[in-house]
């Protein structure tokens, strides 16, 4: 992890209430991993003065990038900073995804609108290519398919509302794939990002079908570095279970590991 | 110019370190900053055995600062030593070990067991989180349990020994004074400040615990006043804290009869925040002429 002041490269609204920002970070771009996550100041906020954090989307040269939707005054700020602005920023940070070895596991990635974001780097670098299930509530919700399938994925998309894809909830389609007796899909294996809903219920299915699964947990953080214990969600230990912090021993978690009845 | 100060037989190079709770056990941070430029590290409170915690929601912003209600996760004194102990040990700046209990026998048991570890900087005593059933603030709002738990301590160490105040008392003088007189070597002052947040939306609490702890700039004005009171009643060294951004608000609690610092929720956001309030207060005594930090410690003038 490194904490840098980076530049602006770009932060242009995508759809809807969605932002795709590209800033210019050359030290920290290399470092990145699949699933992990940078920590943003973002200055203009003045009393608001915690760090947000952002799963990290796409790595190009000595840029990355980051999908936010604004959901608040953190948010909101971010979308009108322009490029040549600058942010602090600590990153990398958090345990990712495990890249799948060749020949060996092919990933079934689940999305929960923008979760999307936080599986292209695994995506592109697992060498089998698998299938993306995608879920939002409306067609504004799904975002990047076109960036999965030019790196060769096929994308399987479902909205609650019917508007694109599959009427639904994205559960629905990974169950057909997985219980197809005809699928195409070798050792399958689960990589999840989304809604704790939906994270539960990919779990339910990973331990009903015995399939792996890698689930990004999402718990309101404060210093993203391991002091706070803001983050924590119950990971069981022996018989009992204990608080683990989602910004360092996560955001990913093996699914079996996570003590659902705990989990709010 | 000399920026060291002493807390009881505790020298630091310069007075500033960090706030329990909010350095983890320093380790977290050693690939961001520079340890070994701190005055000290103090690392989150611990207890005999280890703590689950409180559920979550834990934290919550709010205007200026944020609520906490973690509930002194943590290790245990046995996971501490095991855990983290080897890395602080291998620093050359002290550790100030944060210690509590659910009885004064707990809080004596640590003590020994911190002091027959050998090489701990000093003990905190917390005797002011506002966030567990048991124990912590329990025994900071009591003149009568509070001189129990210090001079229970002191009769388990010879380490020295820095009792951590609550704000929730009407007036701190008559704690500090019992601090003082039950054997601690020095103060600290501050901690949160009992609050709590609503979400309109849900009408439910920000935080699981219902309630929490305020910390952060906007209770800085309140923690200098403590210092300032707790000043005026000992003679023994304040470690002051509460809100520290930047090294003028450093400076402030210094001249509110302060002799050391800690930064607290400022690291959460801003990890340079202490190496940055000591680059400050050189530049400052550089520019007032002055060679003793401890030259600034009450020089505030309170009269016309």
């Amino acid at each position: 992890m490194l904490e840098r002041t980076v530049q602006i490269v770009s932060n242009e609204r995508s759809t809807d209430a969605y932002y795709r920002l590209v800033v210019r970070a050359p030290e920290i771009a290399p470092l990145i991993q699949p699933g992990q996550f940078a920590h943003v100041r973002i200055a203009p906020l003045k009393d608001a003065l915690l760090r947000r954090p952002f799963s990290i989307f796409q790595v190009q040269g000595d840029t990355f990038s980051i999908l936010y939707k604004t959901v608040g005054k953190g948010t909101e700020a971010l979308s009108r900073m322009r490029p040549g602005d600058e942010l602090s920023v600590i990153a990398p940070l958090g345990h990712g995804f495990t890249v799948p070895q060749p020949g060996a596991e092919t990933p079934l990635l689940v999305a929960g609108g923008y979760g999307m974001a936080a599986m292209y780097l695994l995506a592109q670098r697992s060498p089998q290519k698998g299938i993306v299930f995608v879920g939002g509530r409306r067609r504004v919700d799904i975002l990047c398919e076109a960036e999965f399938q030019s790196l060769g994925w096929q994308v399987r998309a479902t909205t609650e509302d019917g508007s694109h894809g599959e009427k639904g909830l994205v559960t629905q389609p990974l169950l057909e794939e997985i219980r197809n007796p005809q699928s195409a899909i070798r050792h399958p294996k689960l990589f999840a990002c989304g809604p704790t809903p939906m994270l539960k219920a990919v779990g339910q299915i990973a331990e009903e079908y015995k399939v792996p699964a890698e689930l990004s947990m999402d718990e309101h953080m404060c210093c993203g570095v391991g002091v706070c214990l803001t983050c924590v969600i119950p990971i069981k230990s022996g018989d009992d279970w204990e608080y683990q912090r989602t910004c360092s021993e996560g955001p990913v978690f093996d699914a079996k590991d996570v003590a659902w009845e705990g989990v709010k | 110019m000399n920026l060291s100060v002493q807390i009881g037989r505790l020298v630091m190079q310069n007075p500033v370190t960090v706030a329990s709770g909010t350095f983890g056990y320093g380790v977290e941070y050693a690939q961001l900053l520079d340890l070994n430029q701190l005055g000290a590290v103090t690392v989150k409170g611990i207890r005999l055995n280890p703590v689950r915690g409180n559920p979550t929601p834990r934290t919550a912003e709010v205007t200026s600062g944020m609520l906490n209600a973690i509930g002194l996760q943590g290790p245990g004194v046995d996971g501490f030593i095991q855990k983290y102990w080897p890395f602080l040990k291998s620093l050359p700046v002290p550790t100030i070990i944060n210690i509590w209990g659910t009885t004064v026998e707990e809080y004596a048991e640590v003590a020994r067991r911190f002091h027959a570890l050998g090489g701990v900087g000093a003990l905190e005593l917390n005797v002011s989180c506002p966030n567990i059933k048991e124990g912590g603030a329990q025994f900071g709002t009591d003149c009568k349990l509070l001189a129990q738990v210090v001079s229970a301590c002191r009769k388990a160490t010879t380490l020295p020994i820095i009792t951590k105040l609550s704000p929730n008392v009407v007036s701190i003088a008559p704690y500090a004074k019992a601090a003082e007189d039950a054997g601690s070597d020095a103060l600290a002052v501050t901690n949160s400040y009992p609050a709590m947040a609503i979400d309109i939306e849900t009408r439910r609490p920000k935080l699981a615990n219902v309630s929490g702890g305020l910390t952060g700039p906007c209770i800085k004005p309140i923690a200098i006043k403590l210092v300032w009171e707790a000043f005026k009643a000992v003679k023994i060294p304040i470690i002051g804290m509460g809100g520290i951004q930047t090294a003028a608000d450093a400076i402030e609690f210094l001249m509110a009869g302060a002799t050391a610092v800690a930064v607290g929720t400022a690291n959460f956001y801003e990890p340079q925040t202490a190496l940055q309030v000591i680059a400050g207060l050189r530049e400052f005594m550089q520019r007032k002429g002055l060679n003793e930090v401890r030259e600034i410690t009450g020089s505030f003038q309170p009269g016309k």
